[in-house]
């Protein structure tokens, strides 16, 4: 092979890799597939489903149903989900498992900025997904409004049955590559779900709005 | 060389794009390529050692901060703790991390909804928060709960109590390491949730103590429940003896750790396992009896060194008394109402509604504006597994509270917290907070 | 508990009967409350009303809550005192007469001050951080009065009847498109 510039010299690259949506800049879903690179991406998905490590973010009542799941009768054990990572650095889920008040909101955008790609969020019980029982000053109505969400999981407090079920769908969207383009459709975030605010208000003024944290 | 790069302007192009200028990197000499000189610590380790030794020196001690989000399980408590080395001297609780405005919702929901709002702030024990909300309410509109109603109170706060003290068996184990301790309390656990589950219809946050009585009989077949579980639990809590009570590492971790005199909780207003830990024996249900509590024969556990390891056996022996008062209330649970009878108060049963308007006209009421309490305010207590759990409540005449303060054990057991780890090592922190057992959520409301 | 009330009877003969002296203790107004009892001290006195109840064997401030009857101003107080807008609600605990007390401290919105307890009762700390973060009533004596749940830098007061409860309305799904007032 000559020389023939800095491509050449790189050696044998698929063409387009440098490309913005080649697969140097999307991962795998950025290759033009052919037999092997398929099966290697199913693998992949496959690995990533079974071997999620969640990071331990209970905050309220919904923590002990998260801790009820990780017990004896549930058992997240076999999933290999039972050992719930301190470190957010170590851990891909993320299950807010309980009412978000206004002061842990930027801790928990901290938390979750602090996960590694590809990371997931669980919205454990309804204050989480929504605010739940408690429409006033004091919580974030849906966490949503802080971190992305991939999976709801309704219920106050959720018992371990409905989180599994909840985890169950995680897996399975991990497994279709389902999540990875829907957060590039939405610009990277969300469960692709569009609220329009059809009663013509423009500034909801309880719910205070918090900027990612740019890392430093 | 120079001659290749003018024949071959493409090598010309990337000897350029990985010299050092093109890559940033700069030319001067080796100590100004560092962005900053004040990184590296010069300290030789003789004189290290000397400034550790130096004692009362304000000037050495570090300020970390541990929380809201650690591995401890105790919900989102924040402690900014200054040290000396390993040594623990003066603790901040910052807490409010879980402020839900419960008490300013309360202010919005009816009477009937109020029982949905309290129960979420000890999450759990949530019946104690219902009893002590349904006794106001009762005291302030004056009715009497029939008997049988009272002693269904009791034996299921007595089960959440059996409940509440195995999370904190379970919650204890795991944060000084023994976690098939996690394993076991649930493993119990779970047990008493599904006998809540059958009686009340859910597996926390019951919503089934309501002013008036609870919300449902007992179904058929809870007495055989009720026994069946309390064969099953003194086994398993001879298995805690021995993988903890006897065992010298438990021992060595919790003995002496976390001292507080009865002095220190009696004026910081600490009540419950704290309280008890110390000496002094201060129980409601003895010394101020609710309910019907007065009838039955139980014992007051008691420490004696005001340590951790002191609440955990009070905790662990609190179990087996409350066993004791449930074979008493199961031997003794009379028949009759499990509510009060009165219209205006409570909602007629299902079945009624479609056979009577006026049913359903006070069905609708009832659900809809809720029922009316006369004026006043009133304060009434229970003995929740973390002290004194208190509902004031003041009333304008309305049919929602005009204040609803709930007096909850742990936040005022949390200013217990520094004078507990002062003069402790900072690997004792987080079995000093154990043993304090908070929950948040009635820490914040 | 005892009142050392002076009741006198009215004398049925007379056009108008003698006004009973309000039971006291203390020095200050109590009153019964459902079976509970519940003194009425001016703000002045509150903090030497605690000292003497310590004294008593009052040894433990169980509760220290505030409540705001903007809306309720007419409420029962004692007779003679003055309802103000904010009330502090101290209860007491004596372990040894299994006796509870309660106070009721009448404090006006344009002067929200009150003495500190917590050198008598170090329990009350947080309790008056607690107050004061909520209702904006001001400990004085206190070592570090901060705001305890809200986050340091929030405006306002919550439990104050004027702050509202801060719902968002609830947007349904399928909600139509049209004009809504």
């Amino acid at each position: 092979m000559s020389a023939s510039g800095p491509e050449g010299l790189r050696g044998n690259v698929p063409s387009g890799a440098g490309k913005e949506d080649g697969f140097l800049n999307k991962g795998l879903e950025g290759l033009s597939h052919n037999f092997v690179t398929g099966t290697l991406e199913e693998l992949v998905k496959w690995a990533r489903a079974r071997s999620v490590m969640p990071a331990t973010f209970g905050l309220a009542c919904c923590a002990i149903e998260m801790m009820a799941t990780g017990g004896a009768h549930y058992d997240l054990a076999r999933y290999g989900m039972e050992t719930f990572r301190a470190s957010p650095r170590q851990a891909d889920l993320m299950i807010v498992a309980g009412r978000v008040s206004q002061k842990m909101a930027p801790v928990l955008r901290q938390i979750h900025d602090q996960m590694m790609e590809p990371k997931w969020v669980i919205s454990m019980g309804v204050c989480a997904s929504s605010g739940g029982m408690f429409n006033n000053y004091a919580i974030v109505q849906g966490v949503d409004q802080v971190v992305p969400v991939d999976v709801y999981a309704p219920g106050c407090p959720p018992g371990p049955q409905t989180l599994m079920h909840a985890i169950l769908t995680l897996h399975a969207k991990i497994r279709s590559g389902e999540l990875t383009q829907r957060r590039d459709a939405n610009g990277g975030g969300g469960a692709g779900i569009e609220v329009t605010q059809v009663d013509g208000q423009t500034d909801t003024g309880a719910v205070r709005l918090l900027q990612p944290t740019t890392k430093d | 060389m120079s001659s290749d790069t003018d024949t071959d302007p493409e090598l010309a192009d990337l000897i350029a794009q990985t010299s050092e200028e093109s890559q940033g990197l700069s030319r001067g000499s080796g100590l100004d390529r560092l962005r900053e000189m004040g990184a590296v610590l010069r300290l030789s380790e003789a004189d290290a050692a000397d400034l550790e030794g130096e004692a009362g020196d304000a000037d050495q001690t570090m300020i970390i901060n541990m929380g809201p989000q650690h591995p401890s399980t105790h919900g989102v408590l924040r402690l900014m703790l200054e040290l000396q080395g390993e040594t623990v001297l003066r603790t901040k609780p910052i807490i409010g991390y879980l402020h839900t405005g419960m008490e300013k919702t309360g202010e919005t929901l009816t009477y009937l909804q109020g029982a949905t709002n309290v129960t979420r702030m000890d999450y759990a024990s949530p019946l104690f928060n219902e009893l002590a909300f349904a006794l106001a309410v009762e005291a302030l509109l004056g009715v009497e709960v029939p008997v049988r109603a009272t002693w269904i109170r009791m034996l299921m706060t007595e089960m959440n109590r059996i409940s509440s003290h195995l999370l904190f068996l379970a919650t204890n184990g795991m944060d000084l390491g023994a976690v098939s301790m996690m394993l076991f309390g649930w493993r119990e656990r779970e047990e008493v949730l599904r006998f809540l589950e059958t009686v009340t219809g859910l597996r926390m946050n019951h919503n089934y103590i309501r002013p008036g009585g609870v919300a449902a009989d007992l179904p058929d077949g809870w007495a055989d429940q009720v026994l069946a579980l309390l064969d099953l639990i003194p086994p398993r809590l001879e298995e805690y003896d021995t993988l903890m009570t006897g065992q010298p590492i438990w021992r060595e971790r919790l003995q002496g750790v976390g001292v507080i005199t009865a002095d220190e909780a009696v004026a910081l207003g600490a009540t419950g396992p704290i309280l008890r830990s110390t000496g002094y024996a201060w129980d409601l249900r003895r010394d101020q009896p609710y309910l019907a509590y007065d009838e039955l024969d139980f014992d007051v556990v008691v420490g004696s060194y005001g340590d951790a390891f002191d609440r955990y056996a009070i905790r662990l022996n609190e179990v087996r008394e409350s066993m004791k008062l449930v074979r008493q209330i199961v031997d003794k649970m009379p028949s009759g109402d499990y509510r009060v009878q009165d219209k205006k108060v409570t909602p007629p049963p299902r079945a009624r509604i479609d056979e009577s308007m006026e049913a359903l006209i006070h069905h609708f009421k009832l659900f809809t504006e809720g029922f009316q309490v006369p004026a006043g305010e009133t304060y009434a207590a229970v003995e929740s597994p973390r002290g004194e759990l208190g509902c004031y409540i003041v009333s304008d005449g309305g049919a929602k509270p005009y204040r609803l303060r709930v007096r909850g054990p742990s936040f005022v057991n949390l200013q217990t917290l520094p004078h507990m780890m002062r003069g402790g090592l900072m690997a004792d922190a987080v079995a000093v907070i154990s043993s304090v057992d908070p929950i948040m959520g009635e820490v914040d409301r | 508990m005892s009142d050392a009330s002076a009741e006198e009877v009215a004398d049925p003969e007379d056009a108008a009967p003698e006004p009973e002296p309000t039971p006291e203790k203390h020095g200050v107004p109590v009153t019964d409350s459902l079976g509970q009892e519940v003194l009425h001290p001016t703000r002045e006195q509150y903090r030497d009303l605690v000292e003497t109840l310590r004294g008593e064997g009052y040894l433990v401030c169980i509760d220290l809550t505030a409540v705001d009857y903007l809306a309720h101003p007419h409420r029962e107080t004692a007779p003679g005192v003055d309802p103000e807008r904010f009330e502090l609600v101290v209860s007491f605990l004596s372990h040894e007469h299994r006796a509870r007390t309660r106070l009721r401290v009448q404090v006006p919105v344009d002067d929200a001050t009150v003495a500190s307890i917590v050198d008598l009762h170090p329990g009350a700390d947080a309790l008056e951080r607690e107050v004061f973060d909520m209702f904006g009533i001001v400990f004085e004596g206190h070592p570090d009065l901060t705001r305890i749940l809200m986050p340091e830098d929030w405006d306002g007061h919550p439990l104050r009847k004027d702050y509202g409860v801060g719902a968002i309305p609830v947007q349904f799904k399928g909600a139509g498109k049209e004009e809504r007032t």
